[in-house]
C-alpha cells in the first residue's frame, strides 16, 4: 500500500510538471518559407511594463501542425485569400476608372504600412484603422462602393497588405493626438462586460497560458491578424475576433468598424508594438 | 464551374536521379458537401472535386478518389521517385465537369 501511495504521488508531481509546461508558451522560433526569422517573443513595451515582462505572439501558444502551417506560404490557407487580393488590387473598380495599383504601384511598396495602423488622420481628425483607410480610398479616390468592414474583399485586401509587411515589428503609435482614444481603448481592456463579467485582461493578461475549455489561452496579441482560423476556414478580421470576445462573455457586442472597437484595437495593437506583423496567420 | 477555382503546386526544380521528392498540392475550392441546407432550408448542392491525379511523363503517380467529407481547400502531399527530367502533369476533376489542370517540369541535377 505504501508503495501504492509512492507511485501515486510520483504521478502527481509528473502530471504537475506537464500541465506546468503546457502553459507556457512552447520554445520555438518561427522561420518563414526558412528564410524571414519572426519576432513572435520580446520585452513588454513601456507601457505594459507594470503587466508583462515578456510579450508573446499567438504563435507560441498553438500546436506543433499548427505553427509549422504557418511558416509555409504554400501550406498556410491564408495565402489562397491573399493571392485573390492580388488579383482585386489590379482591378479598375469605381467612377474614377483606378485600381489600387494605379496609385500605389506593386504591392510590395506598400511594406511598412501595416505595422502602424490604427493610426492618427490629421486630416480627418481622427485615428483609422486600415479598413476606414482602405474604405477612404475606394470612396474617395476610387469612386467606388466601400467594403463591409468585415466582409470577404476587406478581409482579404488586410491580409495582403500584412502580408507584405510580414517580419517588420508592429509599431503604433499611443501618444500625441491618438493618445485620447488609446486611452479609451484601455480603458475598455480593463472593464469588465457582459453576465460572466469578463474584461479583456482577466482572460489574456491574468490568465494566458492557461486552459480555458479546450483552447490554450494566449496574450491575445494581434499582431497575426487577419488570421486564418481552422474552425471556419476563412479569414478573420480583429474585429470579428473582438465580437467574438466580447460576445463569449455574453454581452451585447460593439459593431465591428465603431469607434468603440477601433480604440480598442489600437490600444490591443500598442500592447503587440514589437513583435513581427504575421498575418495572415495559422490559428486554430 | 465553381467560383475561384485555383491549383497550386509546389514541386523542387531540380532532383538527383531515383531521388524520392516532396510534391504538395493544393486546389482552392470550396467543396460543398451537400449534406448542407442553406438559409431556404434547402439542400445546397453537392459541389466537389471528386478526382485528383498525378502524372510522370505520362505514367500515372496517384490517383485519388474524394470524398465529400474532404474540407475546403483540399491539399494533398506526396513523395515521388524522379528517375529521369521530365513533367508532372496534376489534374482535378470537378463534379460540374470541369478539369482543372497544372504541370511542373523537374531536371535532373
Amino acid at each position: 500500500m505504501k508503495r501504492l501511495k509512492g507511485a501515486l504521488s510520483v504521478m502527481a508531481v509528473a502530471a504537475c510538471a506537464a500541465s506546468g509546461a503546457w502553459s507556457d508558451p512552447v520554445d520555438d522560433t518561427l522561420v518563414l518559407n526558412g528564410e524571414t526569422e519572426m519576432v513572435t517573443r520580446t520585452s513588454a513595451p513601456a507601457h505594459l511594463s507594470d503587466a508583462f515582462d515578456e510579450i508573446y505572439s499567438g504563435w507560441l501558444f498553438r500546436g506543433t501542425e499548427t505553427r509549422a502551417m504557418q511558416a509555409d506560404d504554400f501550406d498556410n490557407p491564408g495565402m489562397i485569400f491573399v493571392e485573390q487580393a492580388e488579383a482585386v488590387w489590379e482591378t479598375v473598380d469605381g467612377s474614377e476608372g483606378k485600381s489600387c495599383a494605379s496609385c500605389h504601384g506593386a504591392t510590395e511598396d506598400m511594406a511598412g504600412v501595416r505595422p502602424s495602423y490604427p493610426k492618427w488622420n490629421e486630416a480627418a481628425g481622427e485615428v483609422r484603422t486600415l479598413e476606414m483607410q482602405i474604405n477612404d480610398c475606394r470612396k474617395t479616390r476610387m469612386g467606388a462602393e466601400e467594403w463591409k468592414y468585415t466582409g470577404g474583399d476587406m478581409v482579404n485586401m488586410t491580409a495582403l497588405l500584412a502580408s507584405v509587411s510580414r517580419g517588420m515589428p508592429v509599431n503604433v503609435a499611443i501618444d500625441g493626438p491618438a493618445q485620447a482614444t488609446w486611452e479609451q481603448g484601455k480603458e475598455m481592456y480593463y472593464t469588465r462586460y457582459g453576465q460572466l463579467e469578463l474584461s479583456c485582461a482577466n482572460c489574456h493578461e491574468q490568465s494566458y497560458g492557461m486552459m480555458i475549455r479546450a483552447d490554450h489561452l494566449s496574450q491575445g496579441q494581434i499582431n497575426g491578424f487577419p488570421t486564418y482560423r481552422l474552425k471556419n476556414t476563412k479569414l478573420n478580421s480583429a474585429h470579428d475576433r473582438f465580437k467574438g470576445c466580447i460576445r463569449d462573455t455574453r454581452a451585447e457586442t460593439f459593431s465591428p468598424g465603431s469607434p468603440e472597437l477601433v480604440a480598442l484595437e489600437l490600444y490591443v495593437a500598442s500592447r503587440g508594438n514589437g513583435l513581427s506583423v504575421e498575418g495572415p496567420s495559422v490559428r486554430n | 464551374m465553381a467560383k475561384d477555382v485555383k491549383p497550386r503546386v509546389k514541386v523542387p526544380k531540380s532532383a538527383a536521379a531515383g531521388e524520392a521528392i516532396v510534391i504538395k498540392t493544393l486546389i482552392s475550392h470550396k467543396m460543398e458537401s451537400g449534406q448542407r441546407k442553406g438559409d431556404d432550408g434547402n439542400k445546397i448542392p453537392r459541389s466537389i472535386i471528386n478526382r485528383f491525379t498525378c502524372d510522370f511523363n505520362g505514367q500515372n503517380v496517384v490517383d485519388v478518389t474524394m470524398e465529400p467529407a474532404i474540407s475546403t481547400n483540399p491539399y494533398f502531399e506526396f513523395q515521388a521517385t524522379v528517375p529521369e527530367a521530365g513533367e508532372f502533369k496534376f489534374t482535378w476533376y470537378d463534379d460540374d465537369g470541369s478539369v482543372y489542370e497544372d504541370s511542373k517540369t523537374i531536371e535532373i541535377g
